[in-house]
Formats: structure tokens, C-alpha cells, sequence
């Protein structure tokens, strides 16, 4: 029966995928994509990852359908026409196959599972994801949000000199008594709770700091959207400390953690006392969303731009 | 048995997204492709994860770490495409053009 | 008995879903396919979520269930809207 359901879900999902790949409009490209993330969001939930779905639902199907219907609101209708076909579908089949070949070819593994459950409650976490993410390979966590920051550097650079010094994104108008507007009353309180108990409860539950950021950037997205609040321009300082926040509080730890191994065996860069271990991470977490709620944000926002 | 369903239903997003992106020449519909390109790459690497039985939270805290990234890279190639129509009024890349 | 009245009612629902979807794909305008859907998805969403709390272990699920009705509801009214609007200026 599960299997049955497995099979279903997979052949929506490449479905969905082939719909977005060779739509007739982008916009309905988009769309199928929209729709392709969330049926993949639902394999993962197959897989027992629920952090993962939710990542996927609230990033790779919400946020990068508002990333590409916002790019295709800025473009003239083009000629879209396909290069031929044959050569890519040889390469997409071939891969495709080896890729599955390679599949069922792994040998077993049991995995890292029963290491991560032993050592997490020690690391602060009991969520083993969280604790893989802000404990075991907290080093990348790190890199990870200075490479959103890098990335949101890289999209602000392409703002035009004119632009410059604006809010993020295309000014918004919306009739203020509109339904946008009073769908963007109602929904950022909900999503504002929703939001902070992802991070609250990703300690010990799926749930964490990208996810509940990413519902905090998309209430932040709707509340400019439906024009009810101005969003900061580009300069202001306030805005910049918000960004760089979460990176630099989580770097300082590691400092300290570096600093006190100069007395104290078992400190290290990085490495979190297992003393203190649950309210640090929470702690880190809780500045993490902040920062990356605002850049997700700013970087679906887009450059600052001056023609409406 | 479930698990290596995921898996090769990834192996199969792969290829269809690499065929997207060879194939299509709007620049906004290859940045599309390489979205399912990677969300392919998860799936198959969540479900070899998977298959010990019980869910690994190693690779999946690396899929979260990637879904991040990959949202960051669309949302500054998109960033370029809109540059690149600024600039030059097109839609693709100066080679595709007929 | 909780699971026969699941049963009907999420058969009720996929019912009305599949009606909505045959409006989406039959009606000839965009007002039409947005009336189709908006009302008969509704109702299905309304009637899976009636047979889902069917199932349901305690006031907490049921809570969730129905603030996912709300959620949507809300969401589809505000987006049929604006589609609508955006319909309008389009044929003017």
C-alpha cells in the first residue's frame, strides 16, 4: 500500500517536473515548478525528513516561485524557443540511467544515524538535525550564512547607480483598502508565531533557524508587498547590522570557545560547552533566524530598483 | 524497497533537469532547470541516506545547508538574467541567439 | 465508526476536487475557472479536513486541521481576488 503510494507520488512529482521543463509559457513553467516543490516536500516527508520538508515547502517551493514570477513580472514577452532537442535528452537519459545504476549499486550502510542519537543530547539538541547543524558541522552552518551574505552582496552590486540608496526591490503600489492589504493584516501575526516557534521548538522538534527565518522572510515579503510597511533602503545602517548579526554572534562564540582552550582542555573554535550547550545554541539560533529572515528577504527582494 | 523508489525517482529529476537546462535557451527557464537539477541531487542523496532503515540527520542537515545555497545562487542568478536584459535586451545568452 | 465516516467524507471531498479540476480545464474564461475552483476546492478541503478530524488523537490535531482550513481559505479568497483584478485590467 505505502509502496503503491510511493509509486503515485514519484510519478507526480516527475510529472511536475517535466510540466515545468517544457511548458509553453514560463509562467506556467513557474507555476509547475511551485507545485513540483511541494510534491517533492511531500517525498520528504516519506523519508521521515521533516525538517527537510519543511525547508523545501518554505524555500525551494515558496521562496524561489516568488524569485522567479517577480523575474518574469520585470520581462518583456520574448521569443522563448528551445534549441534541438536531441543531443540534451541523450544527455539528460544517459545520466538519468547511470545516476539509477549508481543507486542501486551503493553498498549498505547503516549511516551516521546511531552516532549523531548517541552524541546529541550532550551537544544541546535533542533534534539530531539541529544538532548536526549547529553542533557536529556547525562550521559549515557557519560558512553557509556568510555565503547568503555573499550572495546578497553579489545581487545588491547589480543595483544601477540611480538605484542606489532605495529600499530592496520594485516600489510597490497597492490600494491601501485593497485585498492584498487585508491579507496582509491577517497573515504576518499567524506567520510571525509560526516563524518563532519553528526556532523555539527545532531544538528538541523538526523545526529550526532556516526554516522559521524563511517563514519570517515571507511574512517580511507580504508585509512590503501589500505595501503596508516601507522596507529599509539599502543603506541604512540598522538594516546592515540586522545582516551581518546572526554570522557575527555565532563567529564570536567560536572565538571565545578558541580563547578559552588556551586554559581549559576540551575547548576548541567552535566547539560549544556542554555545560551551557542548550541555551548557546538557542541563543545562536534565535540571532541566526533574524539574519537570515532579513537576507532571504532582501535577496527575493532583488536589487534596489527605481522604475515602477 | 520505498527508499529506492525516492532514489531513482531523484536519478530521474537529475536527468530531467539537466535536459531542461541544456535544452532550453530563456535564461530564466535555465535557472528553473537548475533548480530541479538540485532538488533531483537531494532526493537521491536523502534517500541513500535512508536506506539503513532508520533517517540520518547527516545528510540531511547537508540537504538543508544546500537548499539554502542553492536558493541564494537562484535568487543572484536571477539577478543577473534581469542585469543581462537591462544591458543588452536579451533574454539569452549572445551564443544562443539564431 | 469514526472510520466510515472518514471514508465518506474524504470521498465526498475528492468528489468536489475532481469536479473543480473539470471546471478548471472545461470553463472558457479565467472568472469562470476561478469561480469553479475556488468554490468547489473549498468545499473539498473543507470535507477532507471534516473526515481527517475523524482521525485525529486529540484537541491539539484538531486545532491544527483547523487552522489549515482557515489558512487556505483565507489564502484562496484573497488570491481568487487578485487574479480576478488582474483578469480585469488585462481584457479592458
Amino acid at each position: 500500500m505505502t509502496l503503491a503510494f510511493d509509486l503515485v507520488l514519484c510519478a507526480m512529482i516527475v510529472g511536475a517536473a517535466i510540466c515545468a521543463a517544457v511548458a509553453g509559457t514560463i509562467f506556467a513553467a513557474a507555476v509547475f515548478f511551485i507545485v513540483y516543490g511541494i510534491f517533492v516536500s511531500l517525498a520528504w516527508l516519506r523519508l521521515d525528513a521533516f525538517d527537510v520538508a519543511l525547508a523545501e515547502a518554505a524555500m525551494g517551493a515558496g521562496l524561489t516561485g516568488i524569485l522567479l514570477l517577480r523575474a518574469l513580472g520585470r520581462m518583456p514577452a520574448s521569443e522563448d524557443r528551445p534549441g534541438p532537442a536531441l543531443a540534451p535528452a541523450l544527455a539528460g537519459a544517459g545520466l538519468a540511467l547511470a545516476l539509477g545504476w549508481a543507486f542501486l549499486a551503493l553498498p549498505e550502510s547503516a549511516g551516521l544515524g546511531p552516532v549523531v542519537r548517541n552524541a546529541a543530547p550532550g551537544a544541546g539538541a535533542e533534534n539530531p538535525v539541529t544538532a548536526v547543524l549547529l553542533a557536529f558541522r556547525a562550521w559549515d552552518t557557519l560558512l553557509e550564512t556568510i555565503v547568503l551574505l555573499a550572495a546578497l552582496l553579489g545581487v545588491w552590486a547589480l543595483s544601477r547607480d540611480e538605484a542606489w540608496g532605495l529600499p530592496p526591490g520594485l516600489p510597490q503600489r497597492v490600494r491601501p483598502d485593497g485585498v492584498l492589504a487585508g491579507f496582509g493584516r491577517i497573515l504576518p501575526p499567524i506567520g510571525a508565531v509560526v516563524g518563532v516557534y519553528l526556532v523555539w521548538a527545532g531544538t528538541s522538534r523538526p523545526g529550526g533557524a532556516f526554516q522559521g527565518g524563511t517563514v519570517l522572510a515571507a511574512v517580511a515579503l507580504l508585509v512590503s508587498m501589500a505595501g503596508l510597511a516601507q522596507a529599509p533602503r539599502v543603506t541604512s545602517g540598522a538594516l546592515r547590522l540586522v545582516l551581518v548579526a546572526g554570522p557575527l554572534v555565532f563567529l564570536g562564540m567560536a572565538f571565545i570557545g578558541a580563547v578559552l582552550s588556551l586554559w581549559q582542555p576540551g575547548a576548541a573554535f567552535l566547539a560549544l560547552p556542554e555545560a551551557h550547550a542548550k541555551s548557546l545554541i538557542l541563543g545562536i539560533e534565535l540571532m541566526l533566524t533574524l539574519s537570515i529572515a532579513v537576507t532571504l528577504a532582501a535577496l527575493v527582494a532583488g536589487p534596489p530598483e527605481d522604475r515602477a | 524497497m520505498n527508499v529506492t523508489v525516492l532514489g531513482l525517482c531523484g536519478a530521474l529529476l537529475v536527468g530531467i533537469g539537466v535536459f531542461a537546462f541544456l535544452w532550453q535557451r530563456h535564461l530564466l527557464r535555465r535557472v528553473l532547470a537548475f533548480n530541479v537539477i538540485g532538488s533531483g541531487i537531494f532526493l537521491y542523496l536523502g534517500a541513500a541516506g535512508a536506506r539503513g532503515g532508520a533517517a540520518d540527520p547527516v545528510p540531511h542537515a547537508l540537504i538543508i545547508t544546500g537548499i539554502v545555497v542553492a536558493l541564494s545562487a537562484s535568487a543572484l542568478a536571477v539577478a543577473l538574467v534581469l542585469a543581462h536584459l537591462h544591458a543588452s535586451s536579451a533574454t539569452r545568452l549572445p551564443e544562443d541567439e539564431p | 465508526m469514526g472510520d466510515v465516516f472518514s471514508v465518506i467524507l474524504t470521498s465526498a471531498a475528492l468528489l468536489f476536487y475532481v469536479a473543480g479540476t473539470v471546471g478548471l480545464i472545461r470553463f472558457p474564461d479565467t472568472h469562470s475557472r476561478l469561480h469553479a475552483l475556488t468554490k468547489a476546492d473549498n468545499l473539498g478541503l473543507g470535507l477532507l479536513i471534516l473526515g481527517l478530524m475523524a482521525q485525529a488523537d486529540g484537541w491539539v490535531t484538531l486545532g491544527k486541521l483547523l487552522l489549515t482550513w482557515v489558512l487556505a481559505l483565507i489564502a484562496a479568497g484573497a488570491a481568487a481576488q487578485l487574479v480576478a483584478r488582474t483578469a480585469l485590467g488585462d481584457r479592458r
